[in-house]
């Protein structure tokens, strides 16, 4: 496939360029006419920003902030919110299936970027290359991410289904085996989206680097390891960003296949907040996991980012 | 050689899908879903397609069409002011959606639940459509300042000395440059409308408003033991998008591809 327009990722535009004044990339033209510094004419007045703002403001923004409001009441959703401190932060904090929850996402998040990461990376680097009929299997690879994720969820209900399916076992009932389907279960519907990442970056890499690794005799897994991975750094970031926002949207997977369980072994935060909220009608502690969710994600997107650097994540622009 | 073995991964679920949405109730359970079904029927689509299937889609078809019309209606403009207009505000705005890319829609859910409710739209389309389309934004709102940035000054400076308007420039000039962008924004809002399930589920309880991936999994309790009908459904819905795969797949990947994920 042919690259598309030059696309943004999301850290390319945290440049706030919005707010400064972009010097032109181009030296000024010498005819008389145009001025060397962007002219103040015909610029939309900040207005037309107003709609949307607004709108998103009310849908998410607000939301936001009384999530944490919520999080110190007590509310059942019937008259009106209690005040009761930090009743459900010091809850939280002592809640075994919130620990047990949490050590859990951590466990899923990790596993499922290992099982991914390393499938979607060999098999973006062969999709780059030339075989033949790579065109054709690189199409049905694709296939599974076309399903929503409900419907994918469905399809591995009813295909462990003991009674019925591939495998005539109860891998559902057992605490390792409902962990892993999910992890198996998210790799099959995301490995084919993060292969497109990897083939785009394993595309942009010169092939004279490889043409020199031959000549001085590198094998294939030299070249692999010398030149692929090395010049992939920046894929594998953005790969892995998206991965681990990603890993929050587990909820469907978690409530179709496992209902959280055997027990609460499955139970990731996500679900273990629906379960309170709207199983329970806990709104105040569910509103605090939820805080506790947003706080954890930042976090860690804001970790990722330092630790990678926003050069790598802007210069992953050319692996797109 | 590894590419055969992930082949197989990708396609024997697939096929045991299909295979077993073709098999009747009563053979089922005795036979296995890797084996080719003996006497394939259509039983099971039927029984889908008599259970509100059509509605479910035409739901669902809407939602997506309102959600990609918000989107587009609200962040071009938004996108636009963010690209040329040089003051505290445009700059804010476009902040306030830098931050809103980090909002998992999971954190909101109940106090949203509560605004939903307040404003009458407890179990309406709108209770879907409106949280769905503000949730498509932020992303939505970064693809267009990128592409958008990309539009030379030197064409809006000409068309400053033309006099033009800034809507003039908007829509004959950064539009129409911006189109990339543009699909890909399409094909991303469409998507999150497509596949959304936790705002739905939420928002929503009777037939009336039930979407497609609701209704999906309404059937899991409703048709019980009844495999091949789920799986049935699961075919079904798939097979909207899959025709959109197959005529454009480019297009498809390609917008895919300008979200950078997602």
């Amino acid at each position: 496939m042919t690259a598309p327009t030059p696309t943004p990722t999301m850290t390319r535009a945290t440049e706030p360029k919005a707010t400064t004044p972009t010097p032109p990339t181009k030296p000024p033209k010498s005819s008389p006419k145009s001025s060397p510094k962007p002219s103040a004419v015909g610029r939309p007045h900040a207005a037309w920003a107003l709609p949307g703002v607004l709108f998103f403001a009310f849908f998410a923004v607000v939301p936001m902030g009384l999530a944490f409001y919520l999080s110190f009441t007590s509310w059942d959703g019937l008259g009106d919110p209690r005040p009761v401190g930090l009743d459900n932060w010091q809850r939280l904090v002592n809640d075994d299936r919130m620990v047990q929850s949490l050590w859990l996402t951590v466990l899923l998040t990790a596993a499922s970027w290992v099982f991914q990461t390393v499938i979607a990376l060999l098999l973006g680097v062969w999709a780059a290359g030339r075989q033949r009929n790579r065109a054709v299997l690189s199409a049905i690879f694709f296939v599974p991410f076309l399903l929503s994720s409900t419907a994918i969820a469905l399809l591995f209900y009813a295909l462990l289904d003991p009674n019925f399916g591939i495998i005539r076992e109860n891998i559902l009932g057992s605490s390792n085996g409902a962990f892993l389907a999910i992890v198996f279960v998210g790799g099959w519907q995301f490995i084919p989206f993060h292969t497109l990442i990897y083939q785009g970056g394993a595309r942009q890499i010169p092939d004279v680097l490889y043409q020199a690794a031959a000549i001085d005799g590198a094998g294939r897994s030299r070249q692999f390891f010398s030149i692929t991975l090395p010049q992939l750094r920046h894929t594998v970031t953005t790969s892995t960003v998206l991965m681990v926002v990603g890993s929050l949207t587990y909820f469907e997977t978690v409530l179709i296949l496992t209902k959280g369980g055997p027990g609460t072994d499955t139970a990731i935060l996500p679900y273990l907040m629906y379960e309170e909220g709207f199983k329970s009608y806990d709104f105040g502690y569910a509103s605090a996991i939820a805080s506790f969710l947003v706080l954890a994600a930042t976090g860690l997107s804001l970790l990722l980012v330092r630790l990678t650097g926003f050069g790598g994540m802007r210069s992953t622009r050319e692996g797109m | 050689m590894g590419s055969m073995i992930w082949l197989a991964i990708v396609i024997v679920p697939l096929y045991a899908m299909l295979s077993a949405s073709l098999t009747g109730q009563d053979k089922a359970l005795t036979g296995n879903p890797l084996n080719p079904p003996t006497s394939p029927t259509l039983d099971n689509y039927n029984t889908v397609l008599n259970n509100g299937f059509g509605h479910l889609l035409s739901n669902t078809a809407i939602v997506a069409v309102a959600v990609v019309a918000i989107v587009l209606g609200l962040s071009v403009p938004l996108a636009y002011v963010a690209v040329r207009t040089r003051d505290r505000w445009s700059g804010l705005a476009f902040r306030l959606f830098l931050l809103g890319v980090a909002i998992p829609a999971q954190a909101v859910v109940v106090p949203l639940y509560l605004l939903i409710a307040e404003l009458n739209l407890y179990d309406s389309l709108l209770a879907v459509i409106l949280p769905t389309a503000a949730f498509a934004m932020p992303v939505s709102v970064l693809v267009l300042v990128g592409t958008l940035r990309d539009v030379s000054e030197d064409l809006y400076e000409a068309m400053a000395l033309d006099g033009a308007s800034p809507q003039r420039m908007l829509f004959q000039l950064a539009v129409p440059l911006a189109k990339g962008g543009i699909s890909t924004v399409v094909i991303y809002a469409a998507l999150q409308a497509w596949n959304g399930f936790l705002f739905p589920l939420i928002f929503t309880q009777s037939d009336g408003p039930r979407v497609l991936t609701l209704g999906l999994f309404n059937y899991v309790s409703q048709f019980g033991v009844n495999i091949p009908a789920l799986l049935a459904s699961v075919v079904l819905s798939g097979i909207p998008i899959f025709t959109v795969y197959l005529v454009a797949r480019r297009a498809l990947i390609g917008g895919l591809m300008g979200v950078g994920g997602k």
